[in-house]
């Protein structure tokens, strides 16, 4: 079975989870002492990654590092429908690809600032913030413009795909760093649509989607 | 999400000032740059780490009194005018005696221990873990104050599909809470493996300011069918659940007045809990009542 070794409060894992819990794929979680006990730089595991980062999937002998390659991985492998990750389409898999670079670029922002703000991490919390900001105005717009063409998800198509799954983690938890999402109403009916996906799973701080069912009501509520 | 700075004047209540409080987990300091926080709105640099930690006020570099227990790091901003808290459960050899991991959250200390002592939430915010919908009624339970002038909740009951890291599926969970201190709680839970026995959660919450704190969790678990890894992680889940549920509560201080909110009878542990903060003239963290 597929190992994931996680950390509870991880964004980066938990999109890993959510990506497994919507393809329906079975895996086995095992528990990182990540926070306080710093067990993800302790020689063990350095010997899994030698980054000491959080997650990593062992699946058949193969052993991923980097949430966003993992998402690549597991979409490949597990999504015979090619909806998250059409291996066959260049165009997309370039365009997917840029997000998840651009999901990182949120890792270093807005996830900073929230192990600041909750777990005393030692980073510039006025540099995370408006790191986080800039990005945030560049996917509202992208995500304003793309409701204008009557598209829900961040690349072009009427599936979501890895692109959603991998930015969508600190983006809604972006709230715990001290960065609102009050001027980004795109942002936050495309987080209202990735919550009513099949299969979608919360973690701690993450909050289910309201009984209102559908993206019209989605719109007209935001 | 606040950002401005709040400036408040710094607490003018001896019961906390003579107080021991957490103010590290002793595993986060490190030798080479200090680590920043603040106690009761004064601002801390702790410098060093093992045993040769020392703690000093920012403002004027003035020593401040510190002990070490339990994996944390205690401070003393006045004269302590007694020992930081016996816990005998943190003596147990067959126990893991593990600090649960320190989380900062925006709101007063005291609705940080008001929400630890609150059963009724359980459905709604720990859902799927320690408590889920329809079995939402809180069983009445017993409050008193004790000949230790502690808050003393006993044969509280609740329905839990994961009560604990090691449940293996729901059950009736029973849960005793103790207040000891303003900003100290702790609870007794049934063991879902040793079902005569309780699992002891302490959580030691230092008033960073009026309306912050970090709560900071310490764990005594019967050792068996479990790890420390397995505990850290089950404490932060459910913690970090609160979390934003806490830092949305409005106003962030807990009123005291008791005609500020309206209480029901799963309310119990809460009205005493703010009687006593009343009895004690605490006023650090909460809206006093008019006198």
């Amino acid at each position: 079975m597929i190992k994931l070794y996680d950390y509870e409060l991880s964004g980066n894992c938990y999109k890993l989870r959510l990506l497994m819990n919507m393809l329906g794929v079975d895996y086995e979680a095992v528990p990182v002492d990540f926070y306080p006990g710093r067990e993800h730089k302790s020689d063990w595991f350095l010997k899994i990654n030698p980054l000491g980062q959080l997650p990593v999937l062992v699946d058949d002998g193969v052993v991923l590092r980097d949430a966003q390659a993992i998402l690549v991985y597991l979409a490949a492998k597990y999504d015979p429908s090619g909806n998250w990750y059409p291996v066959d389409d260049p165009a997309k898999l370039g365009d997917i690809s840029q997000w998840l670079a651009f999901a990182d670029g949120i890792t270093s922002t807005a996830s900073a600032a929230r192990l600041h703000e909750g777990l005393f991490y030692d980073f510039d919390i006025d540099a995370c913030r408006a790191g986080a900001h800039r990005l945030f105005r560049i996917l509202d717009e992208h995500l304003w413009f793309a409701e204008k063409q009557d598209r829900d998800w961040i690349c072009p198509g009427a599936h979501p795909t890895i692109a959603d799954i991998a930015c969508f983690p600190y983006v809604i938890l972006s709230e715990e760093g001290g960065i609102s999402r009050q001027d980004y109403p795109a942002i936050r009916r495309w987080c209202d649509r990735v919550k009513r996906i099949q299969g979608f799973i919360v973690m701690s701080g993450v909050f289910p989607a309201g009984p209102a069912g559908g993206r019209l009501n989605a719109l007209s509520a935001a | 999400m606040e950002t401005a700075v709040i400036e408040r004047s710094a607490c003018a209540d001896s019961v906390l000032l003579n107080d021991w409080h957490v103010v590290a987990d002793l595993s986060a300091l490190n030798s080479e740059r200090p680590f920043e926080t603040r106690l009761l709105g004064t601002d801390l640099l702790i410098h060093g780490a093992g045993d040769r930690v020392r703690i000093e006020r920012k403002c004027d570099s003035g020593p401040v009194q510190i002990s070490k227990k339990y994996g944390f790091l205690w401070a003393c901003l006045g004269d302590p005018d007694r020992d930081i808290l016996h816990i005998p459960e943190a003596f147990e050899t067959d126990r893991f005696i593990v600090t649960g991991g320190s989380i900062a959250v925006g709101v007063s200390g005291l609705r940080a221990v008001e929400n630890f002592l609150d059963m009724g939430h359980f459905p709604f915010v720990h859902t799927g873990w320690l408590g889920e919908e329809p079995h939402t009624e809180v069983p009445s339970y017993k409050v008193e104050i004790t000949d230790q002038d502690e808050v003393l909740a006993t044969q509280c009951r609740f329905f839990q599909p994961v009560a604990s890291p090691t449940a293996s599926g729901g059950i009736m969970a029973n849960y005793e809470y103790k207040v000891s201190r303003p900003y100290t709680v702790a609870l007794y839970k049934t063991n879902p493996v040793h079902p005569d026995r309780m699992d002891y959660i302490a959580l030691f919450v230092q008033p960073v300011d009026e309306e912050h704190c970090i709560a900071h969790p310490l764990l005594c678990y019967l050792k068996d069918n479990t790890n420390e890894a397995e505990l850290r992680w089950f404490m932060q889940l459910i913690f970090a659940q609160d979390k934003p549920i806490l830092e949305n509560q409005l106003p962030k201080r807990l009123p005291l007045d008791p005609r500020a909110e309206t209480p029901i009878r799963a309310d119990a542990s809460s009205v005493f809990y703010r009687r006593w903060l009343r009895h004690h003239n605490i006023t650090y963290g909460a809206i006093t009542a008019p006198q």
